[in-house]
């Protein structure tokens, strides 16, 4: 179970989160929603310990995650997993190198049983042949799959996605919210995606939080969310433009 | 008024950087008891640093060797002193040329490249996949870079003392009239143990600089390429100095 309490954050002088309150049960897939610069992103490196707050805390499983020291920050992180925009595969060590590394850290497994693990990991993305080759070789979506699938080696507990479907088209995105679908029913971890692409949100999301200038400004089921009565919820998921940005085109 | 910020802006900024220098390479020597475990990556970084810098150095040693033995040569020919020149490029060459060029040229080889490389993974999210994955990059990244410099930069400083020698050595016999065997004579009869030590000492300690600066520079990287390309230019120019720096009270602490 993830808790977040009152979160807040300043970046270079901007106010990016302005308290954040969520919970997410174990086992739920929240999506988190919201424009570009909304704090989406910003929230997920909270969760993770890539940043501390200001005032606030983040509690995994009942762990203070700013609180907790470089060393109890690596014993957490163990229990994660997660799948980056650009995937963030490291580009000098090949497909099956880069999923056999959090293995060969961070437990005793031989080097067959790390193989098949490995091979096991692309093959539930959908990935066949690729551990010799290295990112460059792969296309946008082969990374993803790749990133997803080393976010899942080892069986994490909790796994965050930062826009995982940024640059995919349709197709491949729908593709990627599937595979989400499937890991998720077969590994059963609490997951936090941020994203702003709204089919995806539907397609794998238990609720969906929608992130405004720094606050949760909605949160329920996707149907909920479907019918919110916030305008600004409405604008966001029909892709409307704001007010404020209309007036501004008509002004230029 | 301005300018005093600026400069004391400046000046803190540099002070904090040194820090962070120092406090990085302490961390990253301090995974140095696990280089058994990554003995992969520190093998890599040996022959990246050391092997394939090999061919540079020597050539760079080689002509700076030819220079001292041709400057000081000449000089000493006015004064019918030519056949202790042995000695003197020994010297220059062990105590200063050797280690100083070749971190010189280390800095501009391998600095650049490790600050270039460790900022496009950082700009690229690479550093952060490591964190999130319960790898410290410090482990994985700096101590193999760091350890491979201290151990490569003597081998390297030994290889360019040799070869600048022989490049003196010719210069000594066929520009100055010097024999092969008064050149060496000379260079046994006048070289201590302590002008070794002190070259090899200085050497470590460059490698030291190099490292910690470089890696220093590359995991602070940020905006992209303009930040990866800001960090190599300041990987290069701050070892340049720390090492000219260093070489200055290294020398007077020995000598």
């Amino acid at each position: 179970m993830i808790d977040i309490v009152g979160l807040k954050k300043s970046l270079g002088g901007k106010e990016v989160l302005k308290g954040v309150d969520l919970r997410i049960d174990s086992g739920e897939l929240l999506a988190v929603i919201g424009g570009s610069g909304a704090g989406k992103t910003v929230l997920l490196k909270h969760v993770i310990g890539f940043l501390k707050p200001d005032r606030g805390d983040i509690l995994v499983n009942g762990v203070s995650v700013p609180r907790a020291s470089q060393k109890e920050l690596y014993e957490i992180r163990k229990d994660f997993g997660m799948l980056f925009q650009t995937a963030a595969l490291l580009q000098s060590l090949t497909i099956g190198e880069n999923l056999a590394l959090p293995l060969k850290e961070h437990t005793k497994l031989s080097r067959q049983e790390i193989d098949r693990v490995v091979t096991e990991r692309l093959n539930w993305v959908k990935l066949f042949n690729v551990e010799n080759r290295l990112p460059s070789d792969l296309s946008v979506g082969m990374m993803k799959r790749a990133g997803l699938a080393r976010a899942l080696v080892r069986d994490p507990k909790i796994v965050l996605f930062d826009e995982p479907t940024t640059g995919l088209d349709p197709v491949l995105s729908s593709t990627i919210g599937q595979l989400i679908i499937d890991l998720h029913g077969r590994l059963k971890f609490t997951s936090i995606a941020v994203t702003h692409d709204m089919s995806l949100a539907y397609m794998i999301a238990d609720r969906i939080a929608m992130l405004h200038h720094g606050r949760i400004i909605g949160i329920g089921t996707p149907e909920e969310i479907k019918t919110s009565k916030s305008q600004v919820v409405q604008q966001f998921i029909r892709g409307m433009p704001s007010i404020q940005s209309a007036e501004s085109l008509l002004q230029r | 008024m301005r300018v005093l910020e600026n400069t004391g802006d400046y000046v803190l900024n540099a002070l904090q950087g040194v820090g962070e220098a120092a406090l990085l390479l302490l961390r990253g020597l301090s995974w140095s008891y696990q280089a058994l475990k990554y003995r992969a990556l520190v093998s890599e970084q040996m022959l990246f640093s050391g092997v394939e810098s090999l061919p540079v150095v020597m050539v760079v040693a080689f002509f700076v060797g030819m220079v001292v033995s041709l400057q000081t040569g000449q000089e000493m020919a006015r004064f019918q002193l030519q056949d202790n020149i042995g000695g003197i490029v020994a010297a220059s060459m062990f105590r200063e040329m050797g280690p100083v060029f070749s971190a010189l040229i280390v800095a501009g080889r391998v600095g650049s490249s490790m600050a270039a490389q460790l900022g496009t993974m950082k700009v690229s999210e690479e550093i952060d996949a490591l964190e999130a994955m319960s790898i410290n990059p410090v482990r994985y990244l700096v101590m193999p870079r760091v350890l491979a410099l201290l151990v490569m930069m003597p081998v390297l400083t030994l290889f360019a003392n040799g070869v600048g020698l022989i490049g003196g050595a010719l210069v000594g016999r066929y520009q100055i009239g010097v024999s092969y065997y008064t050149f060496f004579d000379t260079v046994v009869r006048n070289i201590q143990i302590r002008d070794i030590t002190s070259g090899l000492i200085k050497a470590a300690t460059f490698g030291l600089i190099i490292g910690s600066v470089s890696c220093h520079q590359g995991l602070k990287a940020a905006e992209g390429a303009r930040g990866v390309g800001r960090a190599t230019t300041r990987s290069l120019v701050y070892s340049f100095l720390f090492i000219l720096m260093f070489d200055y009270f290294i020398t007077a602490f020995i000598y």
